[in-house]
C-alpha cells in the first residue's frame, strides 16, 4: 500500500506534551493546575438565549461570515474596547473559535516560504498552522528577566526579507505577559519599518489587571496591517461553544472568508445567537470574572514569593509561570514527578515552546480553595526537593 | 487604590463570603490587613454593613421553618405616610423583611415561623387588627430554589478536563 499520510503532516511536531497530557487526563484523582479554560459557567443569559434559540428552531446555516447582528455587536465592541473601528460588513469574520482563525488568516495570507514570527513560549497553534499553511516558522524566543514581553531587539533579530507576519500573542497564554501601550511602540515602529503584518491575538483581551488591554491595531498605520483575533471562549467563559472572531483590512477578510466558507462553512448558528447576548448584556458578568481571577491572581504571587518561586508577577490571561531552575530537572520531570508524588497537575512550560524549559504554566481558573489545596501540595513538593 | 475604590472591591467580597480571613482579603485586593480591618469597622459604624448573617438550609437542619410573604393593603396616615405602620410591623421580631412595594399592595412582609398557627396567628391577630391595614394576602413558600443569591438546590458541576492548553 501507498504511503497514506502527508509528509508536512506527520512531520508536524507531534506535541512532545500530549503523551503527559493523555496520562494526566486518565488520572481522575489528581487535582490540577493545568487547565487553559474558565472554571467559570458560561453566564445564564446567554446559556439561557442559547436554548431559546434551539426551542425556535434557529438551526439553520448563517451567512458564512456570520449573524449579522453579531457582526455588528462585534465591531462596535471592538471599537469600544480596543478603539478600532471596522466594518461590520466587510471586516468582520465569524470563526470557529480563535483557533480557526488563526489557521485561515495563515492560508490566506502566506505563500510557500513566507516566514512567521512566532515569540515564545506561546499558545501550541501558531507554529503547526503556519506549517499547514506552507509558511515557515522562525521562533522569537522570550525572556523571563523581560518578563517575557518581545523587545524591539528581539524582533529586530529575527526580521528577514521573508518575514511577513508577526505573531503577537498578548495578554499571553502561558506566561501572563501583557504589552503595554509603552511596550508595544518600538514593535509597532519596527513592524512599519519592515512592512510586516501582525496577528494580534487577543482572546485574553478582557483579562487584563494592569489598567485596560491596548490593541496593537489601535496604533495610527497598524489597522491596514493587523489582524485582530478574538473570540468568546475566556472572556465569556464560552469555550465550548467554540466561538471567535477575525477583525481586519477588508483585502484580507475577504480571503480569509473564502477560505473558511470551504472548510467550515460558517460557526455555530446557536453559539452565534447565544453571544449576541452576551456582547449585550453580559458585560457586567465579564467584569466580575476578571475581578475574581485577579484576586486569584494577587494571591497566588504572593504564595509563590513566600515559597521562595522565582516568578514575575503577570497581570494578564489566568497563568502565572514560575521558575524551578533551582531544582536542576526539566519542566517535564518536574511536572511529571508532581504529579506523581502529590497527584497535582501543572503543564511543563515547554508545551508551548523549547525556551519555556525551567518553567511551569500554573492556571488559576479554579476556585480559591482548589487553589490553596494545591499550593499546599505544591510547597509540600518544593520543600522535599530542597532538602 | 482609592478609598472608595478599596470600599467597592471589600463589599464586593465580603457580601457573598462575610467569613473572609482579612489577611487574605488584604492580599487577594493587593492592599494590607490594617487597611481592610480599618474600612470594615469604618463602613459598620456608617451602616454599610448593617450586619452579619448566615444563610441556613433549616430543611437541611431537620426543622420545619416556615417562611410566609404577606401582602398588606395599606391606608397610608397623614405626614408618616407609610413610615409609622411600618415601623409597627418590623419591629416584631418574627418579621425578617419588611419593603414598601410599587403595584397592587404596599408592603411585603416577610415572616419566619416555626408552625402554621404560628403565622396564621400572627396575621390575624397582629397584622389585621391594625386600623391602617385594609387586607392582606399570605403566600407559604413551599420551596427555595434560591435565597440570597444562593442557589439552595443541589447542582451537578460539569468537569472539566484536567488539562488543556
Amino acid at each position: 500500500m501507498r504511503n497514506p499520510l502527508s509528509k508536512k503532516v506527520v512531520n508536524l511536531e507531534p506535541s512532545g506534551i500530549r503523551k503527559f497530557f493523555d496520562v494526566v487526563n486518565e488520572m481522575k484523582d489528581a487535582i490540577s493546575l493545568g487547565v487553559g479554560e474558565p472554571d467559570f459557567d458560561t453566564p445564564w443569559r446567554i446559556r439561557e438565549e442559547g436554548i431559546y434559540t434551539l426551542e425556535q428552531g434557529r438551526t439553520f446555516y448563517t451567512s458564512n461570515a456570520g449573524l449579522k447582528e453579531l457582526k455588528i455587536e462585534i465591531a462596535k465592541y471592538t471599537k469600544e474596547r480596543m478603539k478600532v473601528d471596522y466594518d461590520p460588513d466587510k471586516e468582520v469574520l465569524v470563526t470557529v473559535g480563535g483557533s480557526e482563525a488563526i489557521d485561515i488568516m495563515f492560508r490566506a495570507m502566506l505563500d510557500e516560504g513566507d516566514e512567521v514570527l512566532i515569540p515564545q513560549p506561546s499558545f501550541v497553534s501558531y507554529l503547526p498552522c503556519a506549517v499547514m499553511a506552507d509558511g515557515v516558522p522562525v521562533v522569537i524566543p522570550l525572556k523571563n528577566e523581560n518578563e517575557f514581553k518581545l523587545t524591539a531587539e528581539e524582533l529586530e533579530a529575527a526580521v528577514t526579507p521573508k518575514s511577513k507576519i508577526l505573531v503577537m500573542p498578548f495578554p499571553n497564554n502561558p506566561t501572563g505577559a501583557i504589552m503595554t501601550k509603552e511596550d508595544l511602540q518600538p514593535i509597532v515602529d519596527l513592524v512599519i519599518r519592515h512592512d510586516l503584518y501582525v496577528l494580534s491575538d487577543e482572546i485574553y483581551a478582557e483579562l487584563s489587571y494592569k489598567g485596560d488591554h491596548v490593541s496593537i491595531a489601535s496604533f495610527p498605520g497598524m489597522r491596514e496591517r493587523t489582524i485582530m483575533i478574538n473570540g468568546f471562549s475566556k472572556s465569556f467563559a464560552m469555550t465550548g461553544w467554540r466561538l471567535g472572531y477575525a477583525c481586519g483590512p477588508e483585502e484580507i477578510i475577504e480571503q480569509m472568508t473564502k477560505v473558511h466558507q470551504y472548510a467550515i462553512m460558517c460557526a455555530p448558528t446557536n453559539s452565534q445567537y447565544a453571544a449576541v447576548e452576551g456582547l449585550r448584556n453580559c458585560r457586567g458578568e465579564v467584569a466580575k470574572m476578571r475581578d475574581e481571577y485577579d484576586r486569584r491572581r494577587r494571591f497566588l504571587v504572593h504564595e509563590f514569593k513566600r515559597m521562595g518561586l522565582e516568578c514575575f508577577e503577570p497581570y494578564g490571561a489566568f497563568y502565572i509561570f514560575p521558575s524551578i531552575r533551582e531544582f536542576g530537572m526539566t519542566s517535564e520531570e518536574f511536572a511529571n514527578r508532581l504529579l506523581e508524588e502529590e497527584k497535582v497537575a501543572v503543564v511543563p512550560g515547554t508545551a508551548f515552546g523549547a525556551c519555556g524549559e525551567g518553567f511551569l504554566r500554573i492556571s488559576y481558573a479554579y476556585s480559591l480553595e482548589d487553589l490553596k489545596e494545591a499550593i499546599g501540595r505544591l510547597e509540600r513538593f518544593v520543600e522535599r526537593l530542597r532538602k | 487604590m482609592e478609598n472608595k475604590e478599596t470600599r467597592r472591591a471589600i463589599l464586593n467580597y465580603i457580601e457573598r463570603n462575610s467569613k473572609a480571613n482579612l489577611g487574605e482579603l488584604a492580599i487577594m485586593l493587593g492592599t494590607d490587613e490594617i487597611t481592610i480591618a480599618n474600612e470594615i469597622a469604618e463602613m459598620e459604624k456608617e451602616k454599610i454593613i448593617c450586619g452579619y448573617h448566615t444563610l441556613i438550609d433549616w430543611d437541611k437542619a431537620g426543622s420545619d421553618m416556615i417562611t410566609a410573604l404577606i401582602e398588606v393593603r395599606v391606608t397610608p396616615q397623614r405626614d408618616r405616610g407609610f413610615d409609622r405602620i411600618a415601623e409597627r410591623i418590623y419591629n416584631f421580631p418574627e418579621v425578617t423583611a419588611v419593603y414598601l412595594i410599587s403595584g397592587g399592595y404596599d408592603l411585603m412582609v416577610i415572616l419566619e415561623g416555626w408552625t402554621l398557627k404560628g403565622v396564621s396567628q400572627f396575621v390575624s391577630e397582629k397584622l389585621s387588627p391594625i386600623e391602617a391595614i385594609m387586607s392582606t394576602a399570605t403566600h407559604f413558600i413551599l420551596k427555595k430554589y434560591k435565597d440570597h443569591g444562593t442557589i439552595m438546590v443541589p447542582q451537578k458541576k460539569a468537569e472539566r478536563m484536567l488539562v488543556t492548553p
